[in-house]
């Protein structure tokens, strides 16, 4: 089993009476890129600042790489990286500058930090305007650059909070594939966003949060099973002529549920993914089968399911 | 906390604002000196004794000196440092990324303070410096000995005088979220102290003990005695009585009706030793080290319990 990275054990934030958090139980592993959802307010920022040991939990407790954020928040502070929604950086300081500070905090001798400042800022795509003022830069670039900073501690565990927030398509595309590769570099990735098609992409393992409590959590697929289908697989089909006996034949399969016929296609109930079973099924029989695909869990409709339905 | 220094004085070093503060106190400088090299021969006899220091004293009736001078551009430089250390960062969005950094947060405030400090020892000494050489070869009187030390313990209370301002302004920028705010508080606490403390002081002794043309003196020394306490209150009227003590060294008493008394008994022309304007002066300094400590402290103790909240 993968080493745990965040922990937390019914960690609460009240703030004058209002509870930001409320009993959160989280779990994440090492090496996982976790999508961390929920609507504004539901209390995501602020857990990340109870991680990061920013803001005092109210009650419970958490552990960031096996540290307590509360107590040692510098030795956390060392191995995380944080890149809060509206990020700044010092607008009369080169893109170069900035990061230099940053190595400088975190008391990275000079020459190691100026070959990984120049990696990054390559990775990132930034290395022709190293040397230009902030200020010049546009929103996509410094988002770009906040990447680049969190990095230069080479961190084990990064939160980005709302990465993606008021960025063109484009720069969208570039920021998902830097948590992929950040990801691919075993850093453990923890991305707040309410984008729900972008935490989809990139994400192993998503967990959505409203009003302080953690309701859902796992990979996209189960969620969507377990929210949509009952937990069960369903396995669309589409053959060329629907003979009757065919769904008699897919019914002996073992393991399958319900079988439903509309027209040409078939929509099958199942326990586990059965695909390679219908399908053999379907050959024997003789009918031509013309298109098969198990149903995918979009994470909206998930995520609606969970904040229209239950108000939660 | 080294790292946070050596940027905030890089940043200080090559800002606008560090510029201009220089320019406007190093043409401060310029004119009151010569002012005072154009009246100071009038102003001095063979005998007097201290000539050098008179650079710095000597006013016209259509220039001040350059304690004057000093003494208000002291507050403005320091509240210029440090009226916006805290809460730009927060409002650049810098504050939440420099603090998830592994450093204590105190670090933060005590760079940016330092800094700010070395930047005003910076403008102090050099102004003093230059000051001393111009008035060396205009007047072309060596100081001596007790001159330079008297020069040296002027320049360290003129930068404790600017690090309670400092302290000051950094408090305020942590106290209020907007930099204009925080600059209005720091100026208007200035002005009000430095303008109106005098004549609060001088109508609450004047209800206290009233005096006129026909009072006794002992009468006349306790209204002083109590309008002198009160305005004590102001870190300005500490200033200006440290550093007159310090460069007129005639000055006994920060008593004006004692100082009467010694004009008329011939007193004034003896100058104190060292070591005794050093004592009189002694409460003052340590009066004005205590108001920074206070307003550091405060700084202080709301940043640490500051939480950084999601909004």
């Amino acid at each position: 089993m993968r080493q745990v990275i965040v922990e937390t054990k019914d960690l609460t934030k009240t703030y004058d009476g209002f509870t930001a958090v409320d009993r959160l139980n989280l779990r994440i592993e090492e090496g996982e890129v976790f999508g961390f959802l929920g609507p504004n307010g539901a209390g995501k920022t602020t857990t990340i600042l109870m991680l990061l040991g920013l803001t005092e939990p109210s009650s419970g407790t958490a552990q960031v790489c096996s540290h307590n954020p509360t107590r040692d928040p510098l030795k956390v502070k060392y191995l995380v990286g944080y890149l809060p929604e509206k990020v700044g950086f010092y607008e009369d300081l080169t893109a170069k500058q900035n990061l230099q500070y940053t190595a400088e905090l975190n008391s990275l001798p000079k020459e190691i930090s100026e070959e990984r400042i120049a990696n990054l800022l390559n990775t990132v795509g930034l290395s022709e305007v190293a040397d230009q003022e902030v200020s010049k830069f546009s929103r996509g670039m410094k988002q770009r650059l906040g990447i680049a900073d969190v990095w230069v501690k080479e961190p084990k565990l990064v939160f980005l909070d709302e990465p993606t927030t008021g960025i063109d398509p484009e720069g969208i595309e570039d920021i998902l594939d830097l948590i992929a590769s950040m990801a691919k570099k075993g850093i453990t990735v923890i991305f707040c966003s309410h984008q729900l098609h972008l935490v989809q992409r990139v994400c192993t393992r998503v967990g959505i949060i409203a009003k302080g409590s953690l309701v859902a959590e796992g990979s996209i697929d189960l969620l969507g099973r377990q929210t949509m289908g009952g937990g069960k697989y369903r396995i669309q089909v589409e053959v060329a002529q629907l003979d009757p006996k065919l769904i008699n034949s897919i019914q002996g399969v073992k393991g399958v549920i319900d079988v439903q016929s509309s027209g040409n296609s078939l929509l099958i109930t199942c326990n586990e993914d059965l695909r390679s079973q219908i399908a053999k099924v379907i050959v024997d029989s003789d009918s031509l089968l013309v298109g098969m695909k198990i149903e995918e869990y979009s994470l909206e409709t998930i995520y609606k399911k969970y904040f229209t339905e239950g108000q939660v | 906390m080294i790292a946070v220094f050596r940027k905030e004085l890089a940043d200080h070093l090559v800002s606008k604002r560090f510029f201009i503060l220089f320019i406007l106190v190093l043409l401060a400088a310029i004119f009151a000196t010569y002012v005072a090299t154009q009246t100071i021969r009038g102003a001095v006899s063979p005998t007097t004794e201290f000539v050098f220091l008179k650079i710095f004293t000597t006013s016209s009736e259509a220039l001040p000196s350059f304690l004057f001078f000093l003494s208000l551009f002291i507050p403005i430089i320091s509240i210029a440092l440090g009226f916006d250390a805290i809460n730009s960062e927060r409002n650049s969005g810098n504050l939440s990324r420099l603090l998830s950094q592994p450093i204590y947060r105190d670090s933060v405030i005590n760079g940016k303070f330092l800094a700010g400090l070395a930047i005003l020892s910076i403008i102090i000494v050099s102004v003093i410096a230059i000051i001393a050489g111009l008035g060396l070869r205009i007047v072309g009187v060596p100081p001596g000995s007790e001159e330079v030390l008297r020069l040296i313990v002027f320049a360290l209370v003129s930068i404790i005088y600017g690090a309670f301002w400092m302290a000051l302004a950094v408090l305020f920028s942590v106290l209020f979220k907007s930099a204009t705010t925080s600059m209005l508080a720091s100026i208007g606490l200035w002005l009000f102290l430095f303008l109106f403390m005098s004549v609060i002081a001088g109508a609450i002794a004047g209800a206290w003990v009233p005096i006129d043309e026909n009072s006794s003196v002992a009468l006349i020394a306790e209204h002083y005695e109590i309008s002198g306490a009160i305005g004590r209150i102001s870190p300005a009227t500490l200033y200006g009585e440290a550093t007159s003590a310090l460069l007129t060294p005639e000055l006994g008493s920060f008593n004006p009706a004692l100082m009467t008394i010694s004009v008329l008994t011939g007193r004034m022309l003896t100058p104190l030793p060292f070591n005794q304007s050093l004592l009189l002066v002694w409460p003052q300094v340590v009066g004005m080290i205590a108001l920074a400590a206070i307003c550091f402290a405060v700084s202080y103790i709301r940043f640490m319990r500051e939480e950084i909240r999601a909004i």
